[in-house]
């Protein structure tokens, strides 16, 4: 037997490097299309009536929404999750036949279920359940993928040599648990053929159609309660996680208090599962859940700054680090993100401001602060520090990394201070009325007044998509740049001009 | 009692019950200082910066194990 020294075996991490990338570039395309419908009806049929099914608005948004939640956040999960699983365990999945199998099996599994979920969108075949849309044979299979990703995290830590779980593995835990868990209550469902009409009628529908399990107000709870958690559990806790390693790992210091990253976790996970009741305020549910979830949702400032601020800490006396490399101001913008959402939603889950946010643009705009600004920074900065190791070579360009930031940062910013104007502005407009009550404006008073604004919100998102083009060429360029030796990887990511 | 007042005593309940919890942990953490390893809690930060192959873990699954 030849006796090379054990190194860790990042095969699966670039798998998932790949489709973190490649799903991006997807679904950020399907949103700048639909940004500029919004703005610009005409481009509904683009490629002529004959087309118009596939290029409508109201078949593409699931396609965005999916690809960018279960295809660029999910896979960089996974990618990040088996690159910094095995470091932080100690343990090289090379050590393991199985965790390697498993692995792999994980990664082609998932990709077939993201050929499944592409095909059956376009196709129109959906539950209507937004964030929740696949059918049901779908269902199972994404249960199958997600099982085998437990098996690999908890096979790994088996056999690891580090017995005490750094932090970032309490929240890969937590999003395995808790996504398992809403995804399973959600999509309970009854393929229709097997059910039979009150006429007596059996096999009614598609074989692949199904309804759900639940209906009316109790429908809503749980699509909320999944929804909402869905946010806790795929935008907050495992990018929670990527910052708690990567940021002292590229700045070279370790976490300002480990104490608090602790506190943070638990104040976390009790908080977040009761707040969903924001998204139904006005609504028909239960009074008391809709002041639950509006208090639930003011505590979960504290958590949540606990972790935001942790970081900013971790950098103290180090801010020339912030100056100096891109990466980590791409880390450092990506926490004060964060913050900023995890402010703006507590804002806006308070009832009266809600009555003016809710079904607004505003929401929208809250969002995609808190997804282009937070999700999408940590996950490209996390594959900026992966890249170099794992392709065992400085990144391509630095001054490219720096571009990018800046174009990106304007995007972001003129996509939520637009869809704020038009959000507010919206808000107003539906509820202003005259002496009598009457309503002072129709529908389309406001469409004609907000059509500027969605119009800056498109170039902030292709400021965005141009942004994250450059990271995908940054990173394939990389692929190809000068060598490094391991020494050069302790901390700071080495990178060309 | 009516089933409101049941629930509403449950909560307020729960809330003091979990609010106590939090700060116990809190006094817990900042008391002790240690785990029951006996390993300060700030220690684990360097599993993060520590993390070759190579690297000492901070505190080995098991002693005899390693050489
Ligand atoms: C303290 C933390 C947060 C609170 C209390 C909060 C609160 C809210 C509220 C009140 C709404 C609007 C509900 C409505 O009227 O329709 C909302 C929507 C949303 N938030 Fe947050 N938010 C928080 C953090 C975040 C973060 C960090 C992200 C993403 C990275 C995020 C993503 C979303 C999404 C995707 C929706 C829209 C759901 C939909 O209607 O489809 N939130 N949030
Ligand atoms: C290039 C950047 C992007 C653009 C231009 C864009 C554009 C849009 C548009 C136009 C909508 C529909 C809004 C509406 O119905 O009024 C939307 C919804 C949404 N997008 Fe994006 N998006 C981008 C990137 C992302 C990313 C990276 C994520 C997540 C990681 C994301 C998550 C979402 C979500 C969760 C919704 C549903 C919001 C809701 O229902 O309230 N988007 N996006």
């Amino acid at each position: 037997m030849e006796n090379r020294p054990l190194e860790y075996d990042y095969t699966v991490a670039k798998m998932f490097m790949l489709t973190t990338v490649l799903l991006g570039i997807v679904g950020m395309l399907i949103g700048v299309i639909l940004a500029f419908q919004l703005a610009f009806p005409e481009l509904n049929l683009v490629l002529g009536e004959g087309l118009a099914e596939y290029t409508n608005f109201s078949r593409l948004r699931p396609l965005h929404t999916d690809a960018v939640i279960f295809g660029f956040t999910l896979s960089g999960i996974f990618a990040t999750w088996y690159y910094v699983g095995q470091r932080v365990l100690k343990v090289s999945m090379a050590e393991s036949g199985l965790l390697m199998f498993l692995g792999k099996l994980h990664f082609w599994l998932y990709l077939a279920v993201v050929v499944a979920v592409v095909v059956s969108l376009f196709t129109g075949v959906t539950t209507s359940k937004e964030y929740a849309e696949f059918e049901w044979p779908i269902d199972i299979a994404v249960v199958v993928v997600w099982v085998v990703f437990g098996l690999s995290i908890f096979g790994l830590i088996g056999i690891r040599r580090e017995k005490s779980l750094y932090i970032s593995v309490w929240y890969y835990i937590a999003t395995f648990l808790g996504i398992a868990m809403l995804y399973l209550f959600n999509n309970m469902e009854i393929p229709t053929m097997l059910a039979a009409s009150p006429a007596g009628e059996t096999g009614i529908g598609a074989w692949y159609h199904s309804v759900s399990m639940y209906a009316g107000t109790n429908d809503a709870l749980v699509q909320w309660w999944y929804g909402h958690n869905a946010v806790a559990f795929g935008f907050t806790v495992p990018i929670v996680a990527m910052i708690y390693y990567f940021l002292p790992k590229e700045s070279g210091q370790a976490i300002y208090s480990y104490k608090l990253s602790l506190l943070s976790f638990w104040g976390l996970m009790f908080v977040y599962l009761w707040a969903g009741g924001h998204h139904l305020i006005y609504s028909t549910v239960p009074d008391w859940m809709q002041t639950m979830g509006s208090i639930f949702s003011v505590i979960l400032i504290l958590p949540s700054w606990g972790s935001a601020i942790n970081m900013l800490l971790t950098m103290k006396g180090e801010w020339q680090q912030v100056a100096s490399s891109p990466l980590i101001k791409f880390m450092v913008l990506g926490s004060t993100f964060y913050m900023f959402s995890t402010l703006e939603g507590p804002i806006q889950a308070i009832k009266s401001v809600n009555a003016i946010a809710h079904f607004t643009d505003w929401i929208v705009g809250h969002v995609h602060d808190g997804v282009l600004g937070w999700v999408g920074f940590m996950i490209m900065a996390a594959l900026y520090h992966m890249a170099p190791r794992v392709f065992k070579r400085e990144i391509y360009s630095k001054s490219l990394m720096a571009t990018q930031f800046w174009i990106q940062t304007l995007g972001v910013v003129l996509y939520f201070s637009s869809m704020w104007i038009s959000g507010i502005t919206q808000g107003m407009m539906w509820r202003a009325h005259d002496e009598f009550g009457n309503l002072a404006y129709s529908f389309i008073d406001t469409v004609t007044v907000l059509h500027p604004y969605y119009t800056i919100r498109g170039v902030g998102g292709l400021l965005y998509l141009v942004g994250f083009l450059m990271f995908a060429y940054n990173i394939y360029k990389t692929m190809s740049a000068r060598p490094v030796e391991e020494s050069e990887l302790q901390s700071a990511s080495p990178m060309g001009a | 009692m009516s089933i409101a007042e049941i629930q509403a005593y449950g909560y307020f309940f729960l809330t003091l019950f979990m609010v106590l919890v939090l700060y116990g942990y809190i006094y817990h953490l900042y008391t002790k200082k240690k785990d029951a390893d006996g390993i300060d809690y700030e220690k684990y930060g360097n599993i993060a910066l520590d993390d070759d192959i190579g690297d000492a873990p901070v505190l080995p699954v098991s002693k005899d194990k390693e050489k």
